[in-house]
């Protein structure tokens, strides 16, 4: 405490009161508060870091670094983190921080995928995505096995969780319509979808795989048919028009049906990833399957327009066979142009039941001699129209009894079968005898005796008219003739009188004819 | 006739902070309260680096996480975000927004950093009894005053956006922990500055002979 100055103004003096005793320490207490606030907050935040994740993309479409979360079933479970190119520049390599706790969800086998709005024919799906921007979907594995570095999927898969059914195989040369999700139908029930389709090693042939969801996936044995639904089946037969859709939906967007042919006994329900074959149409489905197809050549000298390969080969209207390929053929010394044929032919499908074989019989002997017992009786190749409005034509075997006597020759491969000219060769070749028979009418001549002959007739028809007149005149009315005619007449019709008036009294009197008339009593 | 020679301290006067009048203790006895309003009186504001120090700590430990954890959480149908204040000054950064981001970064971070560490160096300059440039630093010190009324206006932003925005479900505004801390770094600062007391920066040339001529002509 300085001294007091005594030269200064009197100033007041201030209230006295205790001491305060000052708890300087205390001031202490609002930084380590703060401190203890900030550690807090610090060790709850990296409390709640779960585990960071890589996952690898093939584009970031849609995805923003800091933005994009990872939902699980719904719930938020992660969140984009960084978003780079990969070294090679070919792919995006994104972490993503996780929610904590979600260590047991990252193992080997769990998926991830990019949801979007997805608007195709069969449904759509993600439509909150259109607001909210995309997110990350997941479908946890079932591995053990911890992994951290996961590459996406490029499609969200079909089906997620333990959705109960089954995958079939399905192979086609050909995609078609046909997409991830699109439907499969059992009886014109949507029971499963496609789920993916990859290319074949070889690149001939697709290879699509299908979920059929339980309990429809018990109808689906060894012998079931899978055919493409898509589009509408049109057949016209001797019944009339036929036409077959799945469902409107699969009309527009396509769709694959199954059928299962009635087996005695039931088969049991196939495997789970069974290949089978995706037929082009249920027709096509359920015909029999070829049994023994062996190639034969035939050679045509007419037109074979309208003819294609796979066009159909028959036995008096019974499928037998399919043609393979047409060519052509030019004999240059000849000039002559021919069109050689090769087709499949099932011998069997004519209803001889070559397996049921005895006991050391040949096959191959079999088929020869049942062809040339075919060919000795007269059974013909023939080209024939099949359809008038396309001019589409198919090969149909009949008997011609009176064919010309033909042997096969067994030493050539593939053997060629006798053929003989078509109907509409036959056809045109009588419409062109018919038509020279007409030119060679002597018709100048013809026309020179009709025109006599009309001369003559002109001179015969006046003729009778000069009679007809004669005769017209005897028989006018007043003509002399017809007033005679009539007076005659008139003595006839009296004559008439007088015969009837004798005729009854005769009936009455019958003793006058001996008696002669007496007097009446009366 | 020196300035620094009629110092109130040295006169054994004190001034009362509430009514500004003049008195001084009574003989042998301590500081007291004011004789016409009551108020405590001091001849400095007591133990004044010691809760500086502490307050300005405070603050600076605080100043951490409101610059790290996010000061507003914002849930739109996109789901939820959290922007810190540094990612706000990097959102508002744009051709056309450049100078609000600037605004931002000045008033939200550098305000709050420059005052702590002008704090500092008041303080280490009383403590270390530093005779030269008082004048600058007095200067300093009223500028941080001046500007410490203003320091809660981010918080007043951000509470008032998350008072107007809530339009419940498409979109609401919550604040975030890191706006506690904000707000925590502005209270502490202005806590800091309102016990620091300007005149310990003169209370060093008290003794005259040490004192610099110029320095008395205040």
């Amino acid at each position: 405490m300085p001294e007091r100055d005594p030269t200064r103004p009197a100033v007041p003096e201030s209230r006295t009161v205790p001491k305060h005793v000052g708890r300087n320490w205390a001031i202490w207490l609002v930084p380590i508060v703060a401190a203890l606030a900030g550690v807090w907050v610090a060790v709850t935040r990296i409390m709640s870091e779960g585990p960071t994740i890589t996952l690898r993309f093939d584009t970031a479409e849609g995805l923003e670094a800091g933005k994009t979360k990872i939902h699980y079933n719904g719930v938020e479970v992660g969140t984009i983190d960084t978003i780079r190119l990969s070294d090679d520049h070919q792919s995006v390599v994104t972490t993503a921080q996780m929610a904590p706790k979600t260590e047991d969800f990252l193992v080997e086998g769990t998926q991830f995928w990019v949801v979007k709005a997805r608007i195709s024919g069969a449904n759509v799906s993600g439509l909150g995505t259109l607001l909210s921007g995309s997110y990350i979907g997941m479908e946890i594995g079932t591995s053990k096995k911890a992994q951290r570095d996961f590459t996406a999927l490029k499609n969200p898969p079909i089906v997620t969780g333990d959705v109960p059914g089954r995958f079939f195989l399905l192979t086609t040369p050909s995609l078609g319509s046909l997409d991830q999700g699109t439907p499969i139908y059992f009886r014109q029930l949507k029971v499963g979808e496609v789920a993916s389709y990859e290319l074949a090693k070889d690149g001939h042939a697709l290879t699509i795989k299908v979920f059929v969801n339980a309990p429809y996936d018990q109808y689906v044995n060894p012998d079931t048919r899978f055919w493409n639904a898509s589009g509408i089946d049109v057949s016209l037969g001797a019944n009339g028009l036929d036409v077959r859709t799945q469902s409107l939906l699969s009309i527009l967007i396509g769709g694959i049906a199954f059928e299962t042919p009635p087996n005695e006994p039931a088969l049991p329900p196939a495997e789970a990833n069974t290949t089978y074959t995706l037929f082009d149409s249920r027709s096509e489905a359920f015909k029999l399957p070829p049994r023994d197809p062996q190639p034969y050549l035939l050679v045509f000298d007419e037109s074979v327009r309208g003819l294609t390969a796979g066009a159909p080969v028959e036995f008096r209207g019974i499928p037998i066979g399919e043609v393979v390929s047409i060519e052509a053929q030019l004999d240059a010394k000849t000039f002559k142009f021919s069109a050689p044929v090769t087709i499949d032919l099932d011998a069997q499908r004519l209803g001889v039941h070559l397996e049921n074989l005895p006991p050391g019989a040949d096959l191959k002997t079999l088929r020869k001699e049942l062809i040339d017992r075919l060919v000795a009786g007269g059974v013909r190749a023939q080209l024939r129209s099949g359809n008038i409005l396309t001019g589409a034509q198919y090969v149909s075997f009949d008997i011609f009894p009176d064919a010309d006597p033909v042997t096969v020759d067994w030493s050539k491969s593939p053997v060629r079968l006798p053929t003989i000219p078509g109907d509409l060769e036959t056809l045109e070749a009588r419409v062109n005898k018919i038509i020279k028979k007409i030119d060679e009418l002597p018709l100048k001549e013809i026309g020179q005796d009709v025109r006599k002959a009309i001369v003559e007739l002109d001179k015969t028809l006046a003729a009778t008219r000069t009679t007809l007149d004669n005769a017209d005149k005897l028989i006018r009315p007043d003509s002399l003739l017809g007033a005679e005619l009539g007076s005659t007449l008139d003595e006839v019709k009296r004559a008439a009188r007088g015969l009837r008036v004798l005729a009854d009294y005769l009936e009455r009197h019958p003793e006058a004819l001996i008696r002669g008339k007496t007097g009446d009593s009366k | 006739m020196s300035a620094a020679a009629t110092t109130a301290l040295e006169m054994g006067l004190m001034t009362c902070e509430a009514c500004g009048l003049l008195s001084q203790p009574a003989a042998g006895e301590h500081e007291g309260r004011c004789p016409r309003c009551d108020e405590h009186v001091h001849f400095r504001k007591p133990d004044s680096i010691n809760r500086t120090w502490a307050f300005l700590i405070g603050a600076a430990i605080c100043y951490v996480p409101a610059n790290l954890l996010p000061v507003l959480k914002t849930t739109t149908a996109q789901g939820t975000d959290t922007d810190t204040i540094l990612q706000g000054v990097v959102l508002l950064w744009s051709p056309t927004g450049w100078p609000l981001s600037i605004l931002v970064l000045i008033a939200s971070i550098m305000i709050p950093s420059a005052k702590i560490l002008a704090l500092a160096y008041l303080l280490i300059g009383v403590q270390r009894g530093a005779k030269t440039g008082q004048r600058q630093r007095v200067r300093m010190f009223r500028i941080v005053q001046f500007i410490g009324r203003w320091s809660m206006v981010d918080v007043f932003v951000d509470t008032f956006t998350a008072a107007l925005v809530q339009l419940q479900p498409l979109m609401s505004i919550e604040p975030a922990s890191g706006l506690f801390f904000f707000a925590a770094v502005v209270v502490l600062t202005m806590l800091a500055v309102e016990s620091f007391d300007p005149r310990l920066i003169w209370d060093t040339s008290l003794e005259p002979a040490a004192l610099p001529m110029e320095a008395r002509h205040a």
